[in-house]
């Protein structure tokens, strides 16, 4: 058998996750550089349909069963041990979200293999492999390599566009059979969020506060702002934590994808966590005290001040200009 | 119910990171540590949950900068008990880190037979794993992360964890105890402790120290990092200098020739 390289397949609620395809394209430019096949871990429960949709890898291999119906990093960590007694893929690509956080890290401890989280690429240098990481808040990136076969990689949101891992190829199936366990967790019931009193998702404009913001009785500043710009407010994942502003308000990894004409990062240092749900924005402006936050990584414009001392500043900048135009 | 809290201390990174002159890890000479933001959250919901519920909490960190300071805030707040875990090697992983503090919450008098051990969900620095998950396995018990909600049924040995998914979506689960958590977020932000109710117990109350010596397995870890850089900014990245009303005036001017005012 050539060598392998996995994408664990992440899914939830019936769709494959964007970041399944992410891997994908990652997984496939990794395996064509080693001679590898890629192969897509599909694990669930009725989800057979869904290797439709995984082209991008030479073949899927399914395991069905109702305790895969949900993701329990446990069950998934011990799907993917007994599949790892069949077979010896040189590298598992696997997402590191919600959904499947720590089923990784788990998979790791559990057959004593090297795990790299927060990894955005896989790299050859002089025949070995290196990862390539985001550490500290996207402050800094790293070079990294491991030790053992097959290396885990945590995969970071973003790594690759989601599109260059789509195919309309339908890849082989091949069926596993897995004997999992009685787990110790069991999902009781999913909870929908109330819906908001706005939708964020639907404004083209957003004015979003971050930690810069300092206190709740700041939030008006913003709240001005964004009815000169006829737009809403919204928040990264610290200001939703303080319960300064409802969930619904919350952009990132846990909240909301957005995709506005402007999204106004105020106070914002640009976490992966919080950009994953917002990098897809036509226009980006980022205020912020740090000239070396994230945020400006991703910005098309930005300004190096405190959030507190611009707010103002630009809605009366806005209101000028309005008494202006109405006067010309 | 005994709940064990695991706190973590990482960089700033409000502040500037320094590389140190190897080029592989960070200077903190100059640097400030703080608790790790989902361990503040972890202590707060095993204060939450002792309040609601009876129990102690006892927090567990390993030495390192400004730990004592976050220790003796954790006794502020409510925590019955803190243990550092002392003489770690420099620049410990994720991974070795959760090996010598599983052997402790598995030896030590008042934590063995924990009832829940609580910690971060993910660190800023988890390279080589997660602290919840790899404590779990150490330990044999179940594991839930990114969890934002935890309602312990002592009577029945089990938990009730709402876990967050994306979307806003967050589920129920039922979890049998002991288990590990690793926590996303505390139904409530985490409490302020005044500092003078901090410098109170630094006089009335001590840390528990326990040396690490013996319990730290070299080559756990599996990686080698070669390097760490900077991110290089973004050439696409515009910033508008000069006073704080130019830049303003400078933005406004741009929103209004997007047609965005």
């Amino acid at each position: 058998m050539s060598a392998e390289y996995w994408v664990v397949v992440e899914h939830w609620k019936g769709q494959v996750s964007q970041i399944t395809y992410e891997a994908l394209a990652l997984g496939r430019e990794v395996a064509d550089q080693l001679g590898a096949s890629l192969c897509a871990v599909l694990l669930g429960h009725n989800a057979r349909e869904l290797a439709a949709t995984l082209g991008k890898a030479d073949s899927v291999v399914y395991a069905d069963d109702p305790l895969l119906s949900e993701v329990v990093a446990e069950t998934y960590a011990e799907a993917l041990v007994q599949l790892l007694k069949e077979r010896k893929p040189k590298g598992i690509i696997f997402p590191l979200t919600n959904i499947t956080l720590g089923a990784g890290t788990l998979l790791g401890a559990r057959l004593n293999l090297p795990v790299v989280n927060f990894c955005t690429d896989i790299q050859f240098a002089n025949e070995a492999v290196e990862a390539r990481c985001v550490l500290y808040g996207g402050k800094i990136e790293s070079r990294v390599a491991a030790e053992g076969e097959p290396i885990i990689f945590g995969l970071w949101p973003g790594a690759r566009p989601a599109e260059k891992g789509l195919s309309d190829r339908r890849p082989p199936i091949e069926e596993f059979a897995v004997n999992l366990p009685a787990p110790a967790i069991h999902l009781k019931k999913f909870i929908e969020p109330e819906a908001g009193d706005v939708d964020i998702t639907q404004q083209e404009i957003l004015v979003a506060v971050g930690r810069g913001i300092q206190s709740q009785e700041n939030l008006h500043l913003a709240e001005t702002l964004a009815k000169q710009l006829r737009g809403a407010v919204c928040a990264s994942r610290p200001v939703i934590d303080q319960g300064w502003l409802p969930l619904s308000r919350q952009v990132g990894k846990s909240g909301a994808t957005v995709k506005p004409k402007l999204y106004l990062a105020l106070g914002i240092s640009g976490a992966p966590e919080h950009t994953e749900g917002m990098k897809a924005s036509a226009l980006i402006v980022a205020v912020n005290t740090d000239r070396s936050a994230p945020i400006f990584n991703i910005a098309q414009y930005g300004i190096v001040a405190d959030v507190l001392e611009v707010l103002p500043a630009l809605s009366e900048a806005i209101e000028s200009r309005k008494g202006v135009s109405s006067h010309a | 119910m005994n709940i064990v809290v695991v706190l973590r201390m990482v960089p700033d990174v409000v502040e500037e990171l320094e590389i140190a002159p190897d080029g592989k890890s960070l200077d903190l000479e100059f640097g400030r540590m703080v608790l790790s933001e989902s361990d503040d959250h972890a202590l707060e919901q095993a204060l939450l949950i002792k309040e609601r519920m009876g129990g102690t909490v006892t927090a567990v960190a390993l030495e390192a900068p400004e730990v004592d300071e976050v220790l003796f805030s954790a006794l502020a707040k409510g925590a019955d008990r803190t243990l550092k875990i002392t003489g770690p090697k420099e620049g410990v992983t994720t991974r070795e880190a959760a090996h010598i503090i599983a052997q402790v919450i598995a030896s030590e008098p008042g934590l063995r037979g924990a009832d829940l051990v609580l910690t971060g969900t993910q660190a800023i620095n988890d390279l080589d794993g997660l602290m919840a998950p790899l404590l779990s396995q150490e330990l044999s018990l179940p594991f839930l992360g990114i969890v934002t909600g935890l309602l312990p049924d002592f009577a029945t040995r089990i938990a009730s964890a709402t876990k967050e998914y994306p979307r806003g979506v967050r589920a129920e689960f039922e979890v049998a105890l002991p288990a590990v958590f690793g926590i996303q977020a505390a139904e409530k932000p985490p409490r302020y402790v005044p500092v003078a109710k901090v410098r109170a117990v630094m006089k009335s109350q001590k840390i528990d120290c326990v040396p690490s010596a013996g319990m730290e397995e070299p080559g756990l870890s599996l990686l080698q990092v070669l390097e760490i850089t900077k991110p290089e900014p973004s050439a696409h990245s515009e910033i508008l200098e000069g006073s704080v009303q130019q830049a303003a005036c400078a933005l406004c001017g741009i929103l209004a020739e997007r047609g965005l005012l």
